[in-house]
């Protein structure tokens, strides 16, 4: 009775932890949409609450921290629920990140918004938000869920990010040649896309989490890709190669 | 499985009486029930008095039938059996996703209509991992917490395809322990709104220039080109060309509008490409011929099938060979292939030997009005939304897009299905 009762509290704890998970998850997801949007649409306000929030997931990646700390002192687990706990810990650290990079793409928004662009500007960057949200998505339902079976996907994925961010970056290039007055916005665009990218980077890197809690294995090693903007040149001026 | 407990023994009068006297009540109780459950999801009423009316005919027409084997059965244990299994077929006999889930917000049960519109959950699932939106970790903690506070949430998803639902819950029976997670789909009004702005913000940018062109020459032939016969002829060629581009876009702009309106949910149809590529390959053989390329062919035998909607799958592959021939016309033929992959899935290929696409522009073609040579794509009576439809149709089959190319050899666009199920 006794040791039925124990073992019910821990696997409360577990998934309490876990819950904190899918809540920081929520979160992050839901900061890096707002952030985007709110450069869309140049809506400050929106970016300001955006910012406000990081705050939150700062506090629950702290929280998280110290209650695994907790767990694994108080029940010394083995296996699965260390790796489990351990997986939470790296996931959360992750997820803070991606809302810190979130955050970052709400502080430009006022520097973007004072300046109204053309709306292909934004295009780019909306695609490529749609591609890490959807990452995103992927692998913290896979966690959800506990199938393996999707994670291999993720990796295609973020090839994809990065192939999109590539082509960005040369678009976004090749707007500030047309016209130096787009030289600020885009140079900030320039970074929302890289934060964009990073955050699918931090998406793939949960998926190594995750796939090593479901299996207990690390995913095997093969990511020879990289985004491969270090080798955009710009094209002279009246060179036709670089026209969009 | 409430039939079975209004069928009462046929040979036992006076058991059959008291039976029905306890049955009536459950049958009471469910057609309230129906009732609840359809009024709480927004409905009007009607598909619950369709259920009550199945229910009662059923009750009606049963006792004959099944009436030998509940003979041996004891009443107590046939109620109990009646209520367990009542529950998971009323579950699974909603139309709206569903969820049973307990008070640590494990979920129990999943109906087919919610793994069709989240994906399959296995048992024990936790709630609140799987939807992580804060105003529905909100509401659910709340619900388990046991507290008093609103009985229904927004939940929006807007990655990959964009939906939204109305989700309500309720305790099920009086002992709390067990919860149903009701999701109403709202996707259509929500579009129908942002559709409007959308539009408009797409159709006023893209519609601004042809628009402009029109009106500067309705001033030239009024002024300066008044009694010039030649200049008016070729002007007005002009003008039919740029009102029939606006009307294209115009199409466009509706058809993935529609597209996106659309309510979510897997296609589940058998769709037999070979004929289906046929057809379309048929359809555009004038339009290859004027573009001087020939179509060929090169299908398996026999039926192809995948899961999808025929109509909507005719227009991917309408869109991607009219491609192929606009853009690949200097390579002279088009080829359409067919095969099964070694993962099962099922892939159609369209490949064009024009001059290739730019591997930067790759990643990006699908985007709305992203275009790789703006002048072309105008000349070619583009409208710069061809493959972002493609693409949204092939999203809601759960299928991909990949596309090959090189510089000078031409283009490769291959559409994978997933296996059918099955």
């Amino acid at each position: 009775m006794q040791n039925e009762h124990i073992m019910r509290t821990f696997d409360e704890e577990l998934r309490s932890l876990t819950n904190q998970i899918g809540r920081m998850g929520g979160y992050a997801e839901r900061m890096v949409d707002q952030a985007v949007a709110a450069l869309v649409s140049g809506d400050t306000d929106l970016a300001r609450k955006v910012v406000a929030d990081d705050v939150y997931l700062d506090e629950r990646e702290r929280e998280i921290g110290e209650k695994a700390v907790v767990i694994i002192a108080k029940r010394q687990p083995m296996a699965g629920d260390l790796r489990e706990i351990v997986g939470a810990i790296r996931i959360s650290g992750d997820l803070e990140r991606i809302g810190d990079l979130g955050k970052n793409i709400a502080k430009r928004t006022p520097a973007v918004a004072e300046t109204r662009q053309a709306a292909r500007l934004f295009r780019g960057v909306s695609t490529l938000s749609d591609l890490a949200l959807t990452q995103l998505k992927d692998v913290l339902d896979a966690y959800a869920s506990r199938s393996a079976e999707k994670i291999g996907r993720t990796r295609d994925s973020d090839e994809e990010i990065d192939a999109v961010y590539t082509s960005l970056f040369r678009e976004l290039l090749t707007y500030m040649m047309e016209d130096p007055r787009n030289i600020t916005a885009c140079t900030h665009l320039v970074f929302c896309a890289k934060n964009l990218e990073r955050i699918g980077d931090h998406a793939t890197n949960i998926a190594e989490t995750v796939y090593h809690i479901i299996t207990g294995e690390t995913m095997p090693p093969e990511r020879p890709k990289e985004d491969r903007s270090h080798a955009v040149v710009a094209a002279p001026p009246g060179d036709d190669t670089g026209k969009i | 499985m409430v039939d079975d407990v209004t069928s009462p023994p046929p040979s036992r009068r006076g058991v059959a009486v008291e039976r029905l006297h306890t049955h009536r009540l459950v049958l009471a109780l469910a057609s309230a029930g129906f009732l609840v459950l359809d009024l709480y999801g927004g409905g009007h009423g009607l598909m619950a008095l369709l259920l009550i009316l199945l229910l009662i005919a059923s009750a009606a027409l049963l006792p004959s039938a099944g009436g030998r084997e509940n003979k041996v059965r004891r009443s107590e244990v046939q109620g109990h059996t009646m209520a367990t299994l009542s529950a998971g077929h009323l579950a699974a006999a909603v139309q709206d996703p569903l969820y049973i889930f307990d008070k640590s917000g494990a979920v129990l049960y999943a109906n087919d209509a919610a793994a069709n519109a989240f994906g399959a959950t296995a048992p024990g699932t936790s709630l609140q991992l799987k939807f992580r939106a804060p105003e529905m970790h909100d509401f659910i903690e709340h619900v388990l917490s046991d507290g008093e506070g609103p009985l229904s949430v927004e939940y929006t998803e807007r990655v990959p395809l964009e939906r939204a639902y109305r989700v309500s819950t309720m305790p099920i029976g009086e002992a709390p322990g067990l919860f149903v997670l009701l999701f109403k789909d709202q996707s259509e009004t929500r579009r129908i709104d942002r559709m409007r702005a959308d539009f408009i913000a797409n159709a006023s940018h893209e519609l601004r220039t042809p628009l402009a062109s029109v009106a500067g020459f309705i001033e030239t032939l009024r002024g300066p080109a008044r009694d010039d016969a030649k200049a008016r002829e070729n002007f007005l060629q002009i003008m039919e060309n740029q009102t029939a581009r606006m009307a294209r876009l115009i199409d466009d702009l509706l058809s993935l509008s529609r597209l996106e309106m659309k309510a979510y949910g897997k296609p589940t149809e058998r769709v037999d490409l070979h004929d289906l590529l046929e057809g379309v390959a048929e359809s555009l053989s004038h339009q290859a011929q004027e573009a001087g390329v020939t179509i060929e062919r090169d299908l398996p035998e026999g039926p192809f099938e995948v899961a999808g909607n025929r109509d909507e799958l005719v227009q991917v592959f309408e869109n991607l060979l009219e491609n192929a021939c606009k853009y690949g016309s200097s390579g002279g033929r088009v080829l359409v292939s067919a095969a099964a992959e070694a993962t099962g899935e099922k892939a159609v290929t369209i490949t064009d030997f024009g001059p290739g696409i730019p591997e930067e522009h790759l990643p990006r073609i699908t985007e709305r009005f992203y275009r790789v040579d703006v002048e072309t794509s105008r000349a070619q009576k583009g409208t710069g939304l061809g493959l972002s439809i493609v693409k949204h149709i092939l999203t809601r089959h759960d299928a991909r897009l990949s596309v090959k190319s090189r510089l000078g050899e031409g283009s490769s666009f291959t559409v994978h299905f997933p296996p059918l199920s099955r």
